[in-house]
């Protein structure tokens, strides 16, 4: 169980890991997430779904390498196993005919914005992606959300790709070019997404962002994926991942994401200095 | 002849023996087992105090019904072995029993021993943990004899007592069994809550293995609600029968304002993240935990005595448990509270919290307490603590742990068709068979009463197995 069949390398500190798990796959929704555990000492790390094949009974995860528990995947070769995959979890996405729907995907939320982008089209909406990154080879999953769009937009920070600007300028152009929008769906960075609801505040538009708190068990025994919505404490594994984007308290999350910088950078190093896990995908070492 | 030689010679009385402990200011830094357990010599004294009663009004007090005498005379015949498969009838996890039960509540509140007057009640827990201890480590490692399988499959939602106890009693009625577990370990409350130094995890670990070998399935990372509901595990899988301990895993905080300070956490995930996650490792484990040099403990339970007992391991300078009313009214057992005050935590009495003030990046770093007073007694017979006017503190502090109690976890409830539920979100069920409004389907443990202790899961367990047995015609 849980091993990896095909792994590869889809950007700078990006890869993507086909892994079989068949009754994740079976049971998952758009929307929901996986929390693994790479070894006998490893957390729980929780990660979007980025894609499934039921009749192959295998899930797709795709990770940026932030902390000790990332890079150490990046190390992970085909054929071997998680330790840990416990899932589906946290509520699936509401999908229906809403009208058109606008995604926007920033950096590493490209990949969970897929599934919801597919379900979408998938529903029969008019579904406009936009996609943004820092920089072209920081774009991910492009050709993939490409297939399940009506329209895709892609901007670039740098002008290097695209559009040159920011997501925000994207989405602010189509409102103001009064493009008929029923719902935003935006998911990526937590700066990225308090910048979209700041727009999409002002045009009055329904808005759903999926959040990605600090998480242990996923199940709502911990609570330690608080987050305030509306002025109310939810549970981001249960309650969420998704929530109403126009209450989120960003602030709060992006202070809560930070609590364990410090114990982050330890285990990090403690990584650097520890060889181990095989370098083939991984190419400059951690 | 003197008068004192024409006297027979008075037998005399052998008090309550003593449980071994670890040095209080050596354990408080380390987590292996603070009680040691009884040796032969200790056992054999401590045996020797029961009366044999032919009413024996302990097990009344058992919520499994050990039958308490009977072990206990074969504890004095020193058949050790035969003593632990006499509690074994009745009690399928007495290694664990034995070290986290609220025996001074229950069975030994009851003993005779005790109710004369002035003497201490026969220390039957010690004796308990002694036997299946000894039994462990010198048994044979034989199990009980199982009947031919009878086809009939009963499905478990969740490993903690309240599921292992049902798991073991159905197995040996010739059920297949197979218990699913939302973490990646089993045992519930047992690995995750209940720290190393009370109740080491390599017996639960033990305790799972040996239902294993009896037959017992386990499916871990698997949760019911999400993967699958109860609904498909009747439907889909047929089982015959499902039995929901999905537990009391939803904490409650007490709404005020800078609860979502980082630093503050749950007492479920403190434990869990220095428990389960072994933070205490970290970086060889690599589970995180803030580790605090001033910590408040919100609570007076015994799961604030293990967070804050569990804080001083992990290296704080100060722990400091914050309880609204006085000593006498802290609902943890008195064992607990005495064994975190040798420890060195401190209590701070007839306080509650009003807000947990934070500095600009997000942490708590101080406390508003409201110093309280006892007034009238309540609902609860306790006396209601009411806020003194004015009197308003403040208290520096780096971590926060609430350990005020657990709603019911609502994933299994919500996504079960036709399962009553209660205004908390606890199940309904028959306190005496653990059936719900629900066809095949039984509920106990602490999603049907609230948060309780390891035992009245284990009770609620046995007795849900019994009915289902019946119900079965077995």
């Amino acid at each position: 169980m849980f091993e990896i069949l095909e792994k590869e390398r889809i950007g700078p500190g990006v890869n993507r890991a086909v892994i079989s798990a068949p009754a994740i796959a079976e049971a998952h929704r758009p929307g929901q997430f996986i929390i693994l555990r790479t070894t006998e000492n490893g957390e729980r790390i929780p990660l979007t779904v980025a894609d499934k094949d039921v009749e192959k009974g295998t899930i797709t995860l795709v990770w940026q390498e932030v902390g000790a528990t990332t890079y150490y995947m990046s190390t992970m070769c085909v054929g071997e196993k998680f330790q840990d995959i416990c899932g589906p979890l946290g509520t699936p996405t509401h999908i229906e005919k809403f009208g058109t729907v606008i995604g926007v995907g920033g950096g590493i939320g490209v990949a969970p914005l897929y599934p919801i982008t597919k379900g979408m089209h998938a529903a029969g909406n008019h579904v406009i992606s936009i996609i943004g990154a820092r920089t072209e080879g920081l774009l991910i999953m492009t050709e993939d959300i490409r297939k399940v769009s009506d329209e895709l937009i892609i901007s670039t920070d740098d002008g290097s790709f695209g559009v040159h600007g920011f997501v925000t300028q994207v989405l602010q152009g189509l409102i103001d070019k009064g493009q008929q929008i029923d719902l935003v769906v935006a998911i990526g960075p937590v700066p990225m997404m308090k910048a979209v609801v700041n727009v999409t505040k002002k045009a009055n538009l329904p808005t759903v962002v999926s959040l990605n708190p600090i998480m242990v068990d996923g199940t709502g025994m911990c609570g330690a994926c608080r987050v305030e919505v509306g002025g109310k404490t939810m549970f981001g594994c249960v309650d969420g991942p998704e929530f109403d984007g126009l209450q989120v308290d960003f602030d709060l999350l992006m202070k809560r994401l930070a609590m364990y910088k410090g114990p982050e950078l330890i285990a990090l190093n403690n990584f650097r200095e520890t060889p181990r896990g095989c370098q083939c995908t991984f190419p400059g070492g951690a | 002849m003197s008068d004192q030689e024409a006297k027979p010679a008075k037998k005399p009385k052998v008090p309550r023996q003593k449980m071994p402990e670890q040095n209080p200011i050596e354990r408080a830094h380390n987590f292996y087992e603070v009680a040691l357990g009884y040796d032969n010599d200790l056992a054999l004294l401590e045996a020797s105090r029961c009366l044999q009663c032919k009413k024996p009004s302990c097990m009344k007090g058992c919520p499994v019904e050990v039958d308490i005498p009977d072990f206990v005379a074969m504890v004095k015949a020193g058949d050790l072995i035969g003593a632990s498969w006499k509690i074994k009838e009745k009690n399928s996890l007495p290694r664990i029993a034995g070290r986290v039960c609220p025996q001074e509540s229950q069975c030994e509140s009851k003993c005779v021993v005790g109710a004369k007057g002035k003497n201490e009640p026969c220390a039957i827990g010690r004796l308990e943990r002694y036997v299946a201890d000894y039994a462990a480590i010198h048994g044979d490692g034989k199990l009980p004899e199982l009947p031919k399988p009878t086809g009939l499959k009963v499905g478990i939602v969740g490993s903690g007592p309240a599921g292992l106890t049902m798991a073991g009693a159905l197995i040996k009625k010739g059920v297949a069994v197979t218990v699913f577990e939302a973490l990646h370990e089993l045992g519930g409350v047992l690995v995750y809550g209940i720290p190393e130094f009370r109740l080491p995890k390599a017996i639960v670990r033990a305790e799972v293995e040996e239902l294993r070998r009896m037959g017992v399935e386990f499916k871990t990372n698997w949760v019911i609600g999400r993967i699958e509901t109860v609904d498909d595990l009747l439907e889909k899988r047929k089982f015959d029968g499902v039995f929901i301990g999905s537990g009391a895993g939803a904490p409650l905080f007490l709404r005020i304002p800078g609860e979502n300070l980082n630093g503050v956490y749950s007492a479920n995930e403190f434990l869990t993240r220095a428990n389960l996650m072994k933070a205490y490792m970290f970086p060889e484990a690599d589970t995180p935990v803030a580790k605090g040099r001033r910590v408040v403990v919100f609570g007076g339970g015994n799961v604030a005595m293990d967070a804050a007992r569990t804080s001083l391991r992990l290296g704080a300078q100060e722990v400091t448990i914050v309880y609204r009313r006085t000593m006498a009214e802290l609902p943890a057992r008195a064992e607990e509270v005495h064994h975190a005050e040798e420890e060195g935590v401190k209590f701070e009495l007839l306080s509650a919290p009003l807000e947990i003030i934070g500095n600009e990046t997000g942490w708590a770093v101080g406390l508003k307490l409201q110093k309280m007073q006892l007034g009238e007694p309540d609902a609860s017979g306790r006396r209601r603590p009411e806020a003194i006017p004015g009197a308003i503190y403040e208290k520096e502090c780096d971590t926060v742990i609430v350990a005020i109690g657990n709603a019911a976890n609502p994933l299994v409830p919500t996504t079960t068709k036709n399962l009553e539920t209660n205004k908390w979100g606890n199940i309904v069920a028959d306190p005496e068979t653990g059936k719900t409004t629900k066809d095949r389907v039984w509920a106990g443990g602490d999603i049907v009463t609230g948060a309780a202790t390891v035992i009245l899961a284990m009770g609620a367990g046995r007795k849900a197995a019994l009915s289902m047995i019946d119900t079965f015609k077995l």
